[in-house]
């Protein structure tokens, strides 16, 4: 068959045969391949639609089901708790749905790769081209899909172990799963957005949120700049040209950021105790009244930044030590001969070229401290305690409250509605920062 | 002209008196601050030594030191099990985390395929989401597989979510090597598996070694997760562990504690300071790409 017949023919049997072959593989799978004499992937495909249809098809339909309905049948319980009826887990048959929905989904695009291969190879045979023989076709996956073989071992763990876990996550945000409601005794139920509307709308659940909120801003700003700038501090006064020893100061300084984190936190806690911590011991001796350290919000929230400043600054520092040792001498040289001062050297020359290094950063540096976890729970528990707020106490961080309400409280959907919006807020953070560095990127500032 | 020369001078001598007075304050303020850095160290390895049990008998200048606490760490309680729990469940999330990650990287920087771009974007919207959102999944999902209270299930998690922002990091350290080697050893025959091994690899030592560090460090630092998978005494980390120490009993088993703590901090504190510049670059790196 020529090329010109193809193109003159109104009946193009290529077209022809192709759509024959497609449908063939669109009414089951394999079927196409069949017609096309590639057996063994025919075969392959038709044992997984088999496979599909005789194995999976129950428990596929019961997780949709489950996911639709989470459940109608409530465990019942007899005498002396005895469980008389199993009854419907509603967060099992959510999560057993959701990966029903992901197999689903892995099992249509093997369905539609299905179809466009039966259509491709048919007009590969039309032309005259001899179809891929089983092993070809082995070995041309092994070439073409040498990223894919690489990005399986990822794939599966991202898919069950973060993405999975987030889909589910913001599932609960739509249900009732809180406490009292509690599976497998109650069954969980849909309800729409009124988990958002209630943060909103009632009292106890939106002063709570915003109060934390408004501290969770105040602390992440707080502790970034403190840290920047101390670390700014010191990473000057060390580089200056008659410090002697800069590698010892700088060794002894990073410390801090050495030790786990979590050591030295537990270690703070008990240092600013403030009943038997050698702070109020000191400063007892010393004439003064010993300051309620962790028992009084505004001095829990002064002594968490002072704390975070000591944790913090030393990264800072050895970033910006390095920006400055790069500098070249002869600006700070050419800069003398003019009659610069010190002063004058430093906010003209230093300074610039650090903030431009190290300015991105601290976009990072926010978002971190915006989900700074250990700091503070370690620290103070998010303590002390605030009445007016329901499960948080006064130095609580969304990342902490929503912890509690999680591990401690049940409060499931409220957790996941303010996961949600914590998304929201740190999405845009890193929007703006990807956007920014990018754009950072095609300066030559620093080459 | 005397009159001129003399002013010069006592300029110079003034400005030279300035800068005196300058460098003595950065002195103090050096010393002070190296006080404020080292007191919470030495007073955690004095606690550690000192007689008593509480944190209100722990004194500064203890009346005398002693090793009891290290032996009844050692001794008495599960310690060294949970020393042995955390050394474990470090080295194998570092092999496993590394693995994983490094093997995407390569993937996304050096291939061209369908869905490469999506699939970027997608790991860097998931790496946004706080951490434990899906804590309740993940707790179901092991309950499921019977692997809760199970090294391995924390080992999962753990590696789990270090793929998204790794693989990016690594990612763009890969997309900055220059591609005429690999180019040359492919004209040789070499295969993808080749040109990653001999090619790749030993030019990426800098971030694989940050990202081998960082995910060995990880679970020595986690409270959140280890606290959600592990729940007997024998399989505990170190972490969980040392917290109970400070949280129980108003604080009786504080030098205990202190012993504890002072074991766990030397060799990791070590290690950080010895691999200090790959850590910062690494940092560095992960900031730029986002």
């Amino acid at each position: 068959m020529s090329p010109q017949m193809m193109t003159t023919d109104a009946k193009n049997p290529v077209l022809y045969r192709a759509v024959i072959s497609a449908i063939l593989s669109a009414l089951f799978m394999g079927l196409g391949q069949l017609y096309n004499r590639q057996f063994m992937k025919g075969i392959l495909y038709a044992a997984l639609e088999c496979l599909v249809i005789i194995v999976w098809y129950k428990p596929l339909i019961k997780g949709i089901w489950g996911l639709y309905t989470l459940g109608e049948q409530p465990q019942v319980r007899g005498a002396r708790g005895k469980i008389a009826e199993q009854g419907d887990h509603s967060i099992f048959l959510m999560i057993e749905g959701v990966i029903a929905l992901l197999l689903i989904l892995v099992i249509f695009i093997i369905y539609i790769r299905n179809i466009m291969d039966a259509y491709q190879t048919s007009k590969k045979i039309e032309q005259g081209q001899k179809p891929k023989t089983f092993s070809e076709s082995l070995q041309n996956a092994w070439d073409n899909g040498y990223a894919y073989i690489l990005l399986t071992p990822a794939f599966f763990f991202t898919l069950f172990l973060t993405i999975l876990p987030l889909l589910f996550g913001i599932l609960i945000a739509f249900t009732n799963y809180a406490s009292p409601i509690l599976p497998p005794l109650k069954l969980v139920d849909w309800v729409g957005f009124q988990t958002f509307i209630n943060l909103f709308k009632m009292e106890i659940w939106s002063n709570t949120f915003f109060g934390v909120l408004w501290w969770t801003i105040i602390w992440s700003i707080l502790a970034t700049i403190s840290t920047f700038f101390v670390g700014l501090f010191y990473a000057v006064i060390i580089n200056h040209p008659r410090i002697r020893y800069k590698r010892l100061w700088r060794t002894v300084f990073i410390l801090p950021w050495a030790i786990p984190q979590f050591i030295s936190i537990l270690i703070f806690r008990n240092i600013f105790n403030g009943q038997f911590g050698p702070l109020n011991q000191y400063l007892t001796k010393i004439g003064f009244d010993p300051i309620p350290w962790l028992s009084d919000p505004m001095w829990a929230k002064t002594a968490l930044v002072t704390v975070n400043i000591w944790f913090g600054f030393p990264f800072w520092m050895a970033l910006m030590s390095g920006v400055l040792t790069g500098i070249d001498r002869d600006m700070y040289e050419a800069a003398e001969v003019d009659g610069a001062s010190g002063w004058q050297k430093f906010w003209k020359i230093s300074y610039p070229l650090v903030m431009f290094a190290t300015a991105p950063l601290l976009i990072m540096g926010f978002a971190g401290n915006f989900n700074n976890f250990n700091m503070i729970y370690l620290f103070t528990q998010g303590g002390p305690t605030n009445i007016s707020y329901s499960y948080a106490g006064s130095t609580d961080i969304l990342i902490s409250w929503i912890y509690k309400l999680t591990l401690e409280q049940n409060q499931f959907n409220m957790a996941s509605v303010v996961s949600i919006l914590i998304f929201v807020i740190v999405a845009i953070f890193s929007i703006y920062n990807f956007r920014k560095t990018r754009a950072f990127k095609e300066e030559d500032m620093i080459s | 002209m005397m009159n001129h020369e003399t002013a010069k001078r006592s300029l110079m001598t003034s400005k030279r008196a300035k800068d005196n007075l300058v460098v003595a304050s950065i002195y103090l303020i050096l010393i002070l601050t190296a006080i404020f850095v080292i007191y919470p160290v030495v007073w955690i390895v004095l606690g550690s030594m000192n007689p008593g049990n509480t944190l209100f008998s722990s004194a500064f200048i203890p009346k005398g030191l002693t090793l009891d606490h290290y032996r009844a760490l050692l001794g008495e309680t599960d310690y060294l099990i949970w020393y042995k729990n955390t050394m474990f469940i470090a080295t194998m999330n570092m092999i496993l985390s590394t693995f994983l990650i490094v093997t995407s990287a390569y993937a996304f920087s050096r291939f061209r395929f369908p869905g490469r771009t999506k699939s970027l974007m997608a790991m860097l919207v998931l790496q946004m989401f706080p951490g434990f959102m899906g804590m309740i999944a993940i707790y179901i999902l092991l309950l499921q597989l019977n692997m809760l209270d199970n090294h391995w299930g924390l080992i999962l998690v753990y590696a789990g979510g270090s793929i998204p922002f790794g693989t990016w990091l690594v990612k763009g350290y890969f997309d900055g090597l220059p591609r005429s080697l690999e180019e040359a050893a492919r004209i040789d025959g070499a295969t993808n598996t080749t040109i990653f091994f001999r090619v790749i690899m030993p030019l990426s030592i800098p971030i694989v070694t940050f990202i081998a560090v960082s995910n060995f460090i990880g679970p020595w630092m986690d409270f959140i997760f280890a606290r959600l998978v592990l729940r007997s005494n024998e399989n505990k980390t170190l972490a969980i562990g040392l917290f109970e120490m400070v949280m129980g009993r108003g604080n009786t088993e504080f030098t205990m504690f202190a012993a504890g703590a002072v074991l766990v901090a030397i060799p990791i504190t070590l290690l950080f300071l010895f691999l200090q510049k790959y850590i910062i670059e690494g940092l560095k790196a992960g900031a730029n790409k986002g």
